[in-house]
């Protein structure tokens, strides 16, 4: 099996900024199977759709699978209400995750917001060998440093109003980097500059995409974004053809 | 054990539980979780005479107890199916439902055609798709409309012959009449009702199509009288669904008149909803001493 439902058990919950909380559960053989850049469907009681979670990392030896969500509406207020102790239906691991090749590449990983978590169990795979460049709104919005860190990664972290780190886009403060392979995550005109930044210098780059989901796992195809198969534009699927794709995939939506 | 097999214009399906169109694309995704011999039958996403885009994205919202899809028959083409999804499926020991979809009664004759010919089971005429402009839907909200449509694919359907009716109309009794009258085998209903979501935020509606198909346990109630409506009217056997997601709710649907059931919202939020109904259904049926799953078709007490 690819994936699977799992009652998993919420081992620790944390709330590490300002509506961000951080979750670990108990997975079992979901966390064995779980890829850096995949993600869960969660399912929310009273709610008719499962919300996308993208796996923050997965410890097979532990057997246990971590989240980091943001309170954006009414699913993510209920999913941040759930105790230790209690249990979450998840759906997981779905999607393509990141491609990570040859990890002794120098990698830079760039993060936007809550775009954040996705890169966290693929940087790891690189550890020093990883540049990490993280936007924030401001310096309580800043998440995951330390765990970036602690994996060894170099990290540089920008934030909107500069009260922590460099003022300004994220992207701006990549310019001297000389990676080998881009990875990103985050909103829709980061995710656009740092497709540039890799295509102006001939190096090959992968983003993590969003999209409103109901099945998960390709079959009602809801998920739907413009991308390039065989030189035809066609719309293909976030949860199954994504949510990772090769930068020079994506058909960007003019405006 | 209480029997669970079910006959629909003479094709026998083990159990009533049918994947209901566009929610369970040709049924590899689900093929992970259970075998597809679980199902009674699948009923395959909509498919046009040729390859369809679909709409731009955003084509999903959720709604109180439901959502909104407009994904706009996104689909490889009748011949891609019966070349390249059908054979697979056609092993998986159910049976199959070609849900067909077109813009001219010449597109949906040409595809009841090819389906004739190939190892499908039953063809389910589309015409209540609300989410592209020539989907069919022009056919299926007017009497005339549906007399029209449904003979002309008599001539060349040698399969049975289920006609899926739109909830988006005054009367589902009249348009049920004329569907059987036009030589349907069978009908199908509820499919989505046209909704829409809008943002506050930003006043844009939440689906790029601005208005989608409500389906899930909202409609589930508008689904039981319809299909209580129309089986007054009919003699013909109706599949009956719309917001199906407990088996509860199958008993409910089989009392007010339908023969079997498609399910499709619930699966996103439980893909094992099939096992669960599955096993609520037969332990209802023995607790009750209920031989077969058949005696429950039509027998509410109205008043
Ligand atoms: C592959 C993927 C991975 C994601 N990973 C993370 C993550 O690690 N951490 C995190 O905080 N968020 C993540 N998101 C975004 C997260 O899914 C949404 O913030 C969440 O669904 C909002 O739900 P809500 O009920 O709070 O908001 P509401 O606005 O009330 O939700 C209404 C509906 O819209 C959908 N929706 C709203 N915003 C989004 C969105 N941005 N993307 C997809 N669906 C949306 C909801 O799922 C729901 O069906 C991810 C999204 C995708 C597609
Ligand atoms: C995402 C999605 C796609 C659908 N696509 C089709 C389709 O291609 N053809 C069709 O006849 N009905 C389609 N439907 C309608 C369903 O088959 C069904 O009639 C409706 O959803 C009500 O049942 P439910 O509440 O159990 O989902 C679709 C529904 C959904 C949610
Ligand atoms: S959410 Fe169903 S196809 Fe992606």
């Amino acid at each position: 099996m690819k994936y699977d439902v799992r009652i998993c058990e919420i081992l620790k919950k944390e709330e590490i900024a300002k509506g961000i909380y951080d979750l670990t559960v108990e997975a079992g053989e979901l966390a064995e199977k779980a890829q850096p850049g995949q993600f869960a469907q969660i399912y929310i009681p009273g709610k008719t759709l499962r919300r996308p979670i993208s796996i923050c990392s997965a410890d097979a030896a532990q057997r246990t699978m971590r989240f980091v969500f943001e309170i954006r509406g009414d699913g993510t207020k209920l999913l941040s209400e759930i105790q230790e102790g209690q249990s979450l239906d998840i759906l997981a691991p779905l999607g393509q995750g990141f491609c990570l090749g040859d990890t002794s590449r120098r990698a830079l990983f760039v993060g936007g917001g809550i775009g954040t978590p996705p890169l966290l169990y693929a940087a790891r795979k690189f550890g020093g060998n990883a540049s990490v460049a993280l936007g924030f709104r401001n310096a309580e919005a800043v998440i995951l440093e330390k765990d970036f860190r602690d994996a060894g990664c170099k990290v540089q972290i920008a934030t909107d109003d500069g009260s922590y780190g460099y003022h300004g886009l994220v992207i701006d403060c990549i310019g001297q980097e000389m990676p080998e392979v881009v990875f990103a995550c985050g909103p829709g005109p980061m995710l656009r500059a740092v497709s540039k930044f890799a295509a102006d210098r001939g190096i090959p780059c992968q983003i993590s995409l969003e999209e409103r989901m109901a099945c998960g796992i390709g079959a009602c195809l809801g998920c739907a974004c413009k991308i390039l198969r065989d030189g035809r534009e066609v719309y293909g699927h976030v949860c199954k053809d994504g949510p990772v794709f090769d930068a020079q995939e994506i058909v960007w939506e003019v405006g | 054990m209480a029997d669970l097999k079910v006959t629909v214009a003479g094709v026998e399906f083990a159990n009533p539980l049918i994947a209901a169109s566009g929610t369970f694309g040709f049924g590899h995704e689900y093929s992970e979780f259970y075998p597809l011999s679980t199902l009674g039958g699948i009923s395959c996403k909509g498919i046009t005479l040729k390859e369809r885009p679909g709409n731009p994205p955003p084509r999903i919202a959720e709604t109180p107890s439901g959502m909104l899809n407009a994904v706009g028959l996104q689909n490889p083409g009748v011949d891609h199916f019966i070349e390249k999804d059908l054979p697979w499926l056609r092993q998986q020991g159910t049976k199959i439902l070609a849900n067909i979809a077109g813009n001219t009664p010449e597109e949906y004759c040409q595809m009841a055609e090819k389906l004739s010919d190939s190892d499908v089971d039953m063809v389910e005429l589309n015409i209540s798709c609300p989410n592209v402009k020539q989907g069919g839907v022009q056919f299926g909200t007017s009497c005339a409309g549906v007399e029209g449509i449904v003979s002309a694919v008599r001539k060349y359907c040698r399969k049975p012959l289920v006609v899926k009716l739109s909830p988006n109309v005054s009367d589902i009794g009249e348009i049920a009449v004329a569907a059987e009258a036009a030589g349907a085998d069978a009908l199908s209903m509820i499919n989505t009702l046209t909704g829409m979501r809008i943002d506050i935020r930003t006043r844009r509606p939440i689906i790029r199509n601005n208005t989608g198909g409500l389906s899930g346990p909202a409609v589930f109630p508008v689904a039981v009288r319809m299909v209580w409506q129309a089986s007054s009217r009919v003699h013909i056997p109706i599949i009956g669904m719309g917001g199906v997601s407990r088996w509860e709710d199958v008993v409910e649907l089989m009392l007010a008149g339908a023969s079997a059931i498609q399910i499709g919202t619930v699966l996103f939020s439980d893909p094992y909803a099939p096992v669960k109904i599955l096993d609520g259904l037969r332990s209802y049926l023995d607790s009750n001493g209920i031989a077969s799953v058949t005696e429950l078709t039509g027998k509410i007490q109205a008043y």
